[in-house]
C-alpha cells in the first residue's frame, strides 16, 4: 500500500515484514528511528522478533551473530561509530558465512565528530566479505531490504544494505509498503542447510583455528562465493523480486546514459540531485548521464564496463575518500576499467559529513 | 503545478519538523507529490531549526536544501534579525510570520524584499486561546492553507488526524480547530505587502 512516510519507519515496517526472528541494536544518529520503530511496533506487539538490547554495537553485533548462528534470520542497525565499533564482529560474521542483514543509515566518521551524511562508513569495511547495496531512495531501501534477507540466506553471507543518513533516513515521502502476503511469498521461511548453523542433533563448530595450511584457502573460498552471486543468486532474487512485486532492482541505476559523453558515477541518494542537473546540463546540449551502482561488493566489474562504453569522461562523485589516495570509488571504477576503455576520469570528493550537495555545483563540475 | 519550495525556520521544540511534515501530508492528501526533511541539526531546544518541503505534480528528485523558496515560514519573529532567515525570497513569494505584533515591526526585516507578501499574526496568542499553549505549528499550518490554495482544510484535518493521533483525540480536535481559526483569521482580511 502507498503511504506518506518518513524512511525509517518504512524500514522499520519491511524489516517487520521479513519476519526477522532476532533483532539487537544499539541507538545511534541517524540510525536512531528505525530503531525507535522497531522497538514500539515489539512493545506494540506487532512484532515477528524478539528485540535484545544491548550496552554497545559490539554486543548488537554479536547477538545477531549468535541468533544466525543457531539459525535464527537476525537484523540490525547501525552507522558510522557504531559501524566501526562492530568491526570485529563485521569480519566475523562474513567469515563465518552467516546470513545476517544490517541496515547501515551512512553517516560520517570521525574526528571531528560529525552525525551528518556521507558514506566513509561503510566503504571502510567493504573488504569484510559482506554484500553490499546502496539504495538510491526510500522505495529502493525497502525493496532492498526484503532482497537482501533472499540473498543473504541464498548466498549463505551477511548483507548490508546501506541507505544516506538523513538523506533517506529522516526524509519523507510516498513509499510503497508490499503486503505480508507478497513479501512471505517471495522469502519463505528460512531454510538453512545442515551444517550452516549450530544444531545439537549436528554438532559443529563456527570460527575455529584455522592453519597456516588451511586459512587462504577458507580466504579464497570466501572470495568466489561472494563474486559468484552477483551473476547467480543476486540477479536471480531481482528477476523474482520483479515477478512477486512488479517493482525492477538492478546492479546499476540509470539515467539517460545511452548517448552520454560525460557520465556522472555514484553510489546512494545523490542519485536525485544529479538527475537535476543532468536535465539542466541536457537543456545546454551537453550530452551527460549517470549510472549509479546499486552494488558495491561483489563489484559490478563487467556491468561497468558495458555500460560506460562510448563514454568518454566520467566524473566520479565520492562519498568516501581513502586518505592518501583518492575517492575510494574512483580507484574501483579504474580497476573496472583498466584496459577495457579508454576514459578521462575525473575524482570528485563531494558533500563530506553533509555538506550540501548542490545541483549547480553538479553542473560545474562538467 | 510546477515544483513549489517551502522553507521553515523555527526554534528547537517549536515544531519546525512537525510542520514540515504536516504540510507534506495535507499536500500529499490533496493528490500531489511531496518531499520534507528536516534540516539535519543538533536537536536542541531553543536553537534555531530549519526544515524543507517539496510539492509537485511531478516525481521529486533533487534532495537539496532549499535556498529559493516559494514560501518562507517562521514560527517565531525573533528569528528574523538573528539569522540569514529571509534569504533567497523573489518577486511574489509569500512570507508566513508568527509575531506578537502582527505585521507590525517586520519591515525593517523584510523590506529589501519590496514585491513579497507577508502574511504576519500572533499565532502563539491563537494557540494559547484554542490549545492553552503557544505550540504553533497547526496555526501556520491554517494560514498557509489560506494563503497558498496549495490544499483545501480537509485535506489539512485529515493531515492533522493522522499526524497527532498518538496525541489523543482531544488535541487533535484542538489542533484542527486552531488551524480553522488561523485561517479564518485571514479569510477576511487583505493581505498586507
Amino acid at each position: 500500500m502507498k503511504k506518506l512516510l518518513e524512511g525509517s519507519q518504512a524500514i522499520a515496517q519491511v524489516v517487520n515484514l521479513c519476519r526477522p526472528g532476532v533483532i539487537s541494536a544499539y541507538p545511534i544518529t541517524p540510525q536512531t528511528h528505525i530503531v525507535e520503530d522497531l522497538a514500539k511496533i515489539a512493545a506494540d506487539g506487532e512484532a515477528s522478533f524478539e528485540f535484545v538490547r544491548t550496552e554497545s554495537e559490539f554486543a548488537a553485533a554479536s547477538v545477531i551473530l549468535g541468533a544466525s548462528a543457531t539459525g535464527v534470520r537476525a537484523y540490525s542497525a547501525t552507522t558510522s561509530q557504531g559501524l566501526l565499533l562492530m568491526t570485529e564482529v563485521i569480519y566475523n560474521i562474513a567469515g563465518m558465512n552467516l546470513p545476517v542483514v544490517l541496515t547501515c543509515a551512512n553517516r560520517a566518521v570521525s574526528a571531528p565528530i560529525n552525525i551528518w551524511n556521507d558514506q566513509q562508513d561503510a566503504y571502510s569495511v567493504r573488504d569484510a566479505g559482506w554484500i553490499m547495496f546502496f539504495a538510491n531512495d526510500i522505495q529502493e531501501a525497502v525493496d532492498l531490504h526484503i532482497l537482501a534477507f533472499k540473498v543473504a540466506e541464498s548466498v549463505g553471507l551477511p548483507v548490508m544494505v546501506n541507505m544516506d543518513g538523513f538523506y533517506l533516513t529522516h526524509t519523507v515521502g510516498e513509499v510503497d509498503i508490499p503486503d505480508q502476503k507478497l513479501v512471505d511469498k517471495f522469502l519463505k521461511k528460512q531454510s538453512r542447510d545442515l551444517g550452516s548453523f549450530l544444531d545439537v542433533k549436528n554438532p559443529k563448530t563456527f570460527g575455529y583455528l584455522a592453519t597456516p595450511k588451511e586459512y587462504q584457502d577458507m580466504r579464497m573460498q570466501l572470495d568466489a562465493k561472494i563474486k559468484k552471486a552477483k551473476n547467480q543468486e543476486i540477479k536471480k532474487a531481482m528477476q523474482e523480486f520483479e515477478k512477486v512485486f512488479g517493482r525492477k532492482l538492478s546492479l546499476t541505476r540509470e539515467y539517460k546514459l545511452k548517448d552520454a559523453k560525460t557520465v556522472f558515477v555514484s553510489t546512494g541518494s545523490i542519485f536525485g540531485t544529479t538527475r537535476e542537473a543532468v536535465d539542466l546540463l541536457r537543456l545546454k546540449g551537453k550530452k551527460v548521464g549517470i549510472c549509479n551502482l546499486n552494488l558495491l561488493r561483489p563489484f559490478p566489474d563487467d556491468e561497468i564496463v558495458k555500460k560506460l562504453k562510448g563514454t568518454k569522461k566520467i566524473i566520479v562523485l565520492n562519498r568516501a575518500i581513502s586518505l592518501g589516495t583518492e575517492g575510494i570509488l574512483t580507484t574501483e571504477i579504474k580497476k573496472a576499467l583498466y584496459g577495457k576503455h579508454k576514459i578521462e576520469i575525473q575524482d570528485e570528493i563531494i558533500g563530506l559529513g553533509g555538506r550540501d550537495i548542490r545541483v549547480e555545483e553538479l553542473v560545474n563540475l562538467v | 503545478m510546477l515544483l513549489k519550495q517551502i522553507r521553515i525556520h523555527g526554534r528547537g521544540g517549536q515544531g519546525a519538523v512537525t510542520l514540515g511534515e504536516l504540510i507534506a501530508l495535507s499536500a500529499y492528501y490533496s493528490g500531489k507529490k511531496v518531499q520534507a526533511f528536516p534540516s539535519f541539526g543538533v536537536e536542541r531546544r531553543g536553537a534555531p531549526a530549519e526544515s524543507y518541503i517539496r510539492i509537485s505534480d511531478k516525481e521529486i528528485t533533487r534532495r537539496d536544501h532549499i535556498r529559493n523558496p516559494d514560501y518562507l515560514v517562521v514560527l517565531d519573529s525573533t528569528l528574523l534579525g538573528a539569522s540569514d532567515v529571509v534569504n533567497g525570497l523573489d518577486k511574489g513569494d509569500i512570507v508566513f510570520v508568527n509575531s506578537a505584533k502582527g505585521g507590525d515591526n517586520l519591515g525593517k526585516y523584510l523590506s529589501i524584499y519590496p514585491d513579497i507578501k507577508i502574511m504576519a499574526f500572533d499565532a502563539a496568542a491563537l494557540a494559547v486561546e484554542v490549545l492553552g499553549r503557544p505550540i504553533v505549528n497547526t496555526a501556520m499550518l491554517g494560514a498557509f492553507a489560506y494563503g497558498t490554495k496549495l490544499f483545501t482544510m480537509k485535506d489539512v484535518a485529515r493531515a492533522i488526524k493522522e499526524k497527532l493521533a498518538e496525541k489523543g483525540s482531544e488535541t487533535v480536535m484542538k489542533n484542527i480547530e486552531l488551524a480553522q481559526k488561523a485561517y479564518d483569521h485571514f479569510g477576511d482580511k487583505e493581505i498586507k505587502n
